[in-house]
């Protein structure tokens, strides 16, 4: 049944076989297919040779170079860690106003504090350290605990309202939940906080003298007489123009009534102190940027 | 469906709206019994039609004789509308990556859900239903043999299509086992075991009631994509589910064992599911419609050999420098370079085959499209063993490259060797003189080909952008750019990607549209089919002769 015949384009042989008028030309491997093949298992077989490779019940051959990735990768870690501890061992042991007055580890920090920041800080903070609503704005000049560079490391070890044994705690009560302060009075003080707020041009007038009262009374003893805040106990300035959670109406309102228990994670387990030490100066160069980037 | 055949299709669907109903009804979480309701949903549209289908005549004696293509038809529809679904969400999840705010802020249409509505639309919708369609052609007419029944591949057509809406809408509620390509739940999975193996069942009864003396390579590769896709899903997902009445399950394995399974899987699905079905397409429809014969039959066997044993072995490349244990990555590696030989093999027969055709090449946008395949199919497996190199790897894994590596061979070689079929099919089954518009075939093939090309372009230079960022260090050290740096800097490529692939949505809704217009407004010509007929031999008997 089978008959073969000559393919006139080709000039090879069909195998004579046909399938719905499809035929097929037996025509031989190619030169070039075998010799790619047979280079291929070489290869294969060389890197067999070197490399581990096959399973030997419970172990498998370990290959005639002896590598394996895993202390592969503990050599590239212990060398890398070698060539830093030049910078780290110092950036680690100086205190703040040593590191500061030492160009060269200052430009480390320069060099690896902006990768180190988006991918740990930024999320809550902005790439720019620009905050956002519920997230402090870190590159500008009030700070809720203080500007010294030790406050600020410890704010990153041990985080605000974490889960830290030691966590810094900053909690704004819910007065207007709690029964504490009525509708009106809240009322009062808030037409008061923004009154002695720098973000208002209200004047203080004289509804808010009960605003006053009930200030001195419920609030002062975190924000101060002044309303100029409380670095120890993280209570932020009232008299500026910058807001955590919003400075309108409704905003206040809400932190009056409801209160507010904003949170910042530990990080003394996720980075390591060179890291946290570099990340408390960089938080605090992205500050004189903005002092000197507005004064041209 | 002869009147025997449709009671028991009758009394199966009934069965799956039982279970439909139990699903709704008595299940503890709200994602199952949603899943219930598209069960019942699905089933109840099938008991509709086999209502109205009541009345029909069995189909004659004289019918019986000749190839059985109903279901090759609906095949092919299924297949474009889930074309044109998977790709407009590939473009929505694209989109996406740019401008999240896409979302619109519903659960529903975040990444996470989106991408594997793309992955299975497209892969499994698309591409297989397009595969369960041919496959049923190319067996029939190289076998010169009707289906043995007119049941099974109704079973297996719409089983699979249910499997497939079922997994589709699971995602949607958030149903995943988070297996890459294996997303679907437990339940989904059994379904598909079930609907697979009477698949199997029917793709070797038909072989076994062939008229031909040898079985055509394009059955060969057909054969090897439904056995192995069985033995891989049914592996991959083996699991516990948590209750009978509950989507969640907990699969067999864990740690490194899980993600080497996982990939084994994974692997071999792009190999056995997205390759050796689709060169069984490209061994019939490439000779058929260049009217020229398969180049080398020797090299047919060496390629199809040399594809189903090495893959096997290379799922371990997409584990490199993690838990896995560096034996069975560095045999990941090797037979992954071995496997551009066979995969050249292949690649280079299909287009020596055009040799004396190239003519109709150059004037034929279809064929056009089927050479293209086989290029990209070239390009695709190159890069494939390259990426699998350890120290290429590095640089390469977890980037848009990978992404760009899998669209090479999706776009440039499955969904091109797919529409050169389509349009080359379409007409033959419809018989019809030709399809509605030439031009429109044009238009999709350079609309198709410059998608493919802006996309890899985007997706090679994302992913090397990022292999780089991610590893530059300062002198200190230190990382030199953040991730969100890195993320930065891929919004141009992650748009020009999404216009790619708004470019191949953009032809595949003109294929739709060229397809039914083609079976609409055409012609009938009977003599258009050049089938070879059915053998002599009864159709009942399940011998075949040799």
């Amino acid at each position: 049944m089978s008959v073969s015949e000559r393919d006139k384009y080709t000039g090879h042989m069909t195998t004579g076989h046909e399938w719905n008028g499809i035929k097929e030309l037996n025509t031989p491997v190619p030169l070039v297919l075998l010799v790619f093949l047979s280079a291929a298992f070489l290869f294969a077989l060389g890197y067999w040779i070197l490399m581990p490779a096959w399973p030997l019940g419970d172990t498998y051959t370990k290959g005639t170079l002896g590598f394996d990735q895993r202390q592969h990768l503990a050599k590239q870690i212990e060398k890398n860690d070698s060539e830093q501890s030049r910078w780290i061992d110092p950036l680690v042991q100086l205190d703040f106003d040593a590191i500061q007055g030492n160009s060269q580890l200052m430009a480390i920090v320069d060099e690896s504090g902006p990768a180190l920041f988006e991918d740990n800080c930024a999320m809550c903070h902005g790439s720019d350290g620009d905050g956002g609503r519920y997230f402090p704005k870190l590159n500008d000049t009030s700070w809720l605990w203080g500007s010294d560079p030790n406050v600020i490391l410890q704010t990153l070890a041990v985080g605000i309202n974490s889960t830290h044994p030691d966590t810094r705690i900053a909690i704004m009560p819910g007065f207007g939940a709690a029964g504490v302060l009525s509708a009106e009075v809240i009322e009062n003080l808030v037409a008061y906080v923004q009154s002695i707020s720098s973000s208002h041009n209200t004047s203080i007038e004289q509804a808010n003298m009960a605003g006053k009262e009930a200030y001195s009374m419920y609030c002062a003893g975190c924000h101060a007489n002044d309303g100029t805040g409380n670095s120890v106990v993280g209570a932020p300035n009232l008299t500026d123009d910058y807001w955590v959670y919003g400075g309108d109406t409704t905003a206040l309102t809400a932190t009056l009534t409801h209160g507010r228990k904003g949170h910042m994670p530990a990080w003394d387990k996720r980075l390591s102190l060179s890291e946290r030490r570099i990340l408390t100066l960089y938080v605090l160069s992205l500050n004189q940027s903005v002092v000197t980037g507005d004064k041209p | 469906m002869t009147f025997p055949e449709r009671a028991l299709a009758t009394r199966i669907t009934l069965l799956m709206l039982g279970i439909g109903l139990i699903m709704a009804f008595a299940g503890h979480d709200i994602g199952f019994r949603l899943q219930g309701a598209v069960v019942v949903a699905a089933t109840l549209a099938t008991l509709v039609v086999l209502f109205l289908i009541r009345t029909q005549p069995e189909p004659s004696p004289q019918e019986l004789t000749y190839y059985y293509d109903a279901p090759i038809k609906a095949g092919i529809y299924l297949s474009l509308i889930w074309a044109v679904l998977g790709m407009f969400v590939g473009v929505w999840v694209a989109l996406l990556l740019a401008y999240p705010e896409l979302t619109f802020d519903y659960a529903w249409s975040s990444l996470g859900r989106l991408r594997p509505v793309h992955t299975s639309g497209v892969i499994f919708g698309f591409g297989g239903n397009a595969l369960i369609a041919t496959s049923f052609h190319v067996v029939q007419r190289t076998s010169r043999t009707r289906l043995p029944d007119q049941l099974s591949p109704w079973f297996v057509l719409l089983g699979f299509n249910l499997f497939c809406l079922v997994a589709a809408t699971g995602y949607l509620l958030g149903i995943t086992q988070s297996k890459e390509y294996a997303e679907p739940e437990w339940y989904a999975d059994i379904w598909l075991v079930i609907v697979w193996v009477t698949y199997l069942v029917l793709y070797l009864r038909t072989l076994a009631r062939r008229q031909e003396p040898h079985i055509y390579v394009a059955n060969w590769y057909y054969l090897a994509f439904i056995l192995v896709v069985a033995v891989l899903h049914i592996i991959n997902n083996l699991a516990v589910p948590v209750s009978l009445l509950g989507s969640k399950s907990y699969s067999l394995f864990a740690g490194v064992q899980d993600a080497m399974t996982q990939w084994w899987y994974g692997h071999n699905a792009v190999a056995f599911f997205l390759t050796a079905g689709f060169l069984g397409m490209l061994y019939y429809y490439l000779p058929k419609r260049a009217e020229r014969p398969i180049y080398s039959y020797r090299m047919s066997i060496i390629s199809f050999w040399g594809i189903t044993f090495m893959y096997m072995w290379a799922g371990s490349h997409h584990l490199h420098y993690t838990a896995l244990p560096q034996w069975v990555q560095t045999l990941g590696v090797t037979f992954s370079v071995m496997l551009i030989v066979p995969s050249w093999g292949s690649a280079g027969n299909a287009l020596l085959t055009l040799n004396g055709a190239w003519h109709k090449v150059r004037d034929d946008a279809t064929l056009r499209f089927m050479m293209v395949a086989a290029v990209f199919y070239g390009i695709s497996t190159f890069e494939g063993s390259f990426m699998a190199i350890r120290p290429v790897n590095s640089l390469s894994h977890y980037t848009d490259w990978t992404i760009g590596h899998v669209h090479a061979g999706v776009l440039g070689w499955v969904s091109f060797i797919v529409f050169g079929t389509f349009y080359s099919l379409v007409p033959w089954i419809w018989h019809r003189q030709r399809m509605y518009s030439l031009f429109l075939i044009e238009v999709h093939f350079w609309l198709a080909i410059s998608g493919t090309i802006i996309y890899l372009i985007a997706m090679w230079n994302a992913g090397i952008t990022q292999g780089i960022m991610w590893r530059t260090y300062n002198e200190s050290g230190t990382l030199t750019y953040s991730f969100l740096e890195s993320f930065v800097a891929m919004h141009p490529y992650y748009v020009a990607r999404a216009f790619g692939g708004f470019l191949f949505l953009i032809g595949a809704v003109l294929a739709f549209y060229n397809i039914v217009m083609t079976v609409r407004h055409m012609p009938i010509e009977r003599e258009v089919n050049k089938d070879i007929p059915v053998g002599l031999m009864p159709v009942q008997s399940g011998e075949a002769t040799a």
